[in-house]
């Protein structure tokens, strides 16, 4: 019996789009209305059939795999737990009990995506905004480092540009938008403005940005390929704008400079509030990494990178992280939650999971599982499990199971493991 | 001949339907073995589309296909998956990421 399933969540990236209209029939999902090409096919490729979870590549059931993984953990004198990127609030809550447990190591996806952007909130403060002020109020958009037409399809359509809201009433007429990038992306052939900046230059530009915007001459003729007159012409949107809002991208955490690029633009948003109203959205990429912060943060204290080895958590990005751990050879055992590090880790981290034992939660076949000693082919959130997801402004939103639950979530083997232990 | 550019790793679309589509497949191998140069630095070497090059960073170096893109000269774009991965380096200067973009890279071609 076919059935429409109206205001579904799209788990599938940072935007939780929740206006879908999802046709269930025989069990899978077989249409989607109104999602990105990757929304829909995160619902129709998903296969939601109970299959058994693996030891060394042989079928076991759920109770003996729940052992194995238990032993491989204890036994190991400093195992990893990484990923959570594409998880529920609840499994990673399950996550931190289990590194408590095991006094691991514990880092999610946000090392190796907004985790400089993370440090900068901690160095200079946030100021941030939700996605609802974005549409109701922002006249000036600003998409650093970042391009949204690929990663984040939907993001103009329901809140950056194109929405008619309160104040923003003729939607993108509204509104001016400027995309600065180290190339012509996608994104900026949409832009008002396109502000094409040298790569590694980011700081530099940034910084003449903040003098401009207090009053300061700058004596360079162009900063970072960038003439001044641009910039002059940028500064002055930026004072004169009634609500700006800047998207920052993984182009200033991934670059040199890193978290210093972030903290230079955190600084200057701050700064324009004396000026006007200005707030900064750092674009999140898998569902609900943002809630890996937030959970990690209100569990153990810190965003990302814990050790509980000494007995209590200790924050140490560069010492704790998982690219740093991994490259090392630190890590003699992990547990990977919702996520591929194997495909994208560097080469000099990633082949240490190769050395080691493995643990896999995944819904989907991932490189890191095919490698692994065990895997648990677990429940999608927001498809045939429900859960609680962190949109990219900090927003938790409930996800629905759409289709009926034949696989235990992550959070239920997370338990096993735990009880095993 | 060799020369050296700028490299930066990124998703791209296709790239992205291997979270949901899985990485066993020849589309994922095909989305990310692949490295973007401007038409401009294509024409200069002599480069075909879909002809191969060696790609070589202080990390590693690949074989990749390579197409034309929308970059400025002396910039090259390569998806993010195994081939970038095998590119990127695992300092991460104490604060846990990788430099990712903005990488010194050498294309060699036959």
């Amino acid at each position: 019996v076919s059935a429409l399933v109206e205001c579904v969540v799209c788990p599938f990236c940072g935007c939780l789009c929740d206006d879908l209209t999802v046709k269930v029939d025989g069990g899978r999902v077989v249409g989607v209305r109104r999602a990105c090409a990757n929304g829909r096919g995160h619902f129709t490729a998903y296969d939601p059939s109970p299959r058994l979870p693996t030891c060394a590549g042989r079928e076991v059931d759920w109770a003996d795999a729940a052992v194995e993984a238990a032993r491989i953990l204890a036994e190991a004198d400093s195992p990893l737990i990484f990923g959570l990127a594409s998880t529920s609030t609840e499994a990673q809550r399950k996550a931190v009990e289990l590194a408590d447990r095991l006094g691991a190591m514990l880092d999610s996806t946000s090392s190796v995506c907004h985790g400089p952007t993370a440090l900068a909130m901690q160095a200079v403060g946030e100021p941030s905004c939700t996605l609802g002020e974005v549409r109701n109020r922002a006249d000036l958009v600003i998409f650093w480092g970042c391009n949204p037409a690929v990663s984040h399809p939907r993001h103009f359509a329901r809140y950056s540009l194109y929405p008619a809201g309160t104040h923003t009433p003729n939607g993108r007429r509204d509104r001016t938008v400027v995309v600065v990038d180290v190339r012509p992306t996608a994104s900026a052939r949409i832009a008002d403005l396109f502000l094409q900046v040298q790569p590694g230059a980011d700081f530099r530009v940034l910084t003449a940005l903040r003098a401009l915007v207090q009053g300061r001459d700058i004596a360079a003729g162009e900063v970072g390929g960038i003439s001044a007159a641009r910039l002059e012409d940028l500064a002055g949107r930026m004072r004169h704008c009634r609500y700006g809002v800047v998207f920052v991208g993984v182009g200033l955490t991934m670059s040199r400079g890193r978290d210093l690029n972030v903290s230079e633009l955190f600084s200057l948003v701050a700064e324009l509030n004396a000026q006007t109203r200005f707030s900064a959205i750092p674009m999140r990429g898998h569902g609900n990494v943002a809630g890996a912060d937030q959970v990690l943060t209100w569990q153990s204290g810190y965003p990302f990178a814990v050790s509980f080895a000494p007995g209590y958590p200790r924050y140490g990005p560069g010492e704790f992280s998982a690219v740093d751990v991994l490259a090392r050879g630190e890590a003699d055992a992990a547990l990977v939650l919702a996520s591929d590090p194997l495909a994208h880790l560097p080469r000099a981290a990633a082949q240490r999971l190769e050395e080691i034992p493995v643990v896999v939660l995944d819904p989907a076949p991932s490189l890191t599982a095919q490698a692994a000693r065990v895997v648990f082919p677990t429940a999608c959130y927001g498809v045939d499990a429900a859960g609680t997801y962190y949109r990219m402004d900090g927003v938790p939103i409930r996800l629905r199971a759409v289709l009926p639950a034949d696989r235990p979530t992550d959070e239920k083997v997370l338990e096993r493991i735990i009880a095993a232990l | 001949v060799s020369e050296r550019f700028t490299l930066i790793t990124g998703r791209t679309f296709k790239q992205g339907r291997g979270l949901y589509r899985g990485k066993g497949s020849e589309a994922y191998r095909a989305s990310t073995s692949l490295v973007e140069m401007s038409a401009e630095d294509m024409a200069r070497l002599g480069i075909e589309e879909g002809q191969v090059v060696r790609l070589r960073t202080a990390a590693g170096q690949v074989e990749l296909a390579v197409h034309p893109g929308a970059l400025p000269c002396g910039l090259l774009f390569v998806p993010m998956g195994p081939a970038a991965s095998a590119l990127v380096g695992a300092d991460t200067a104490g604060t846990g990421m990788p430099l990712s973009k903005g990488l010194a890279a050498e294309v060699e071609v036959e």
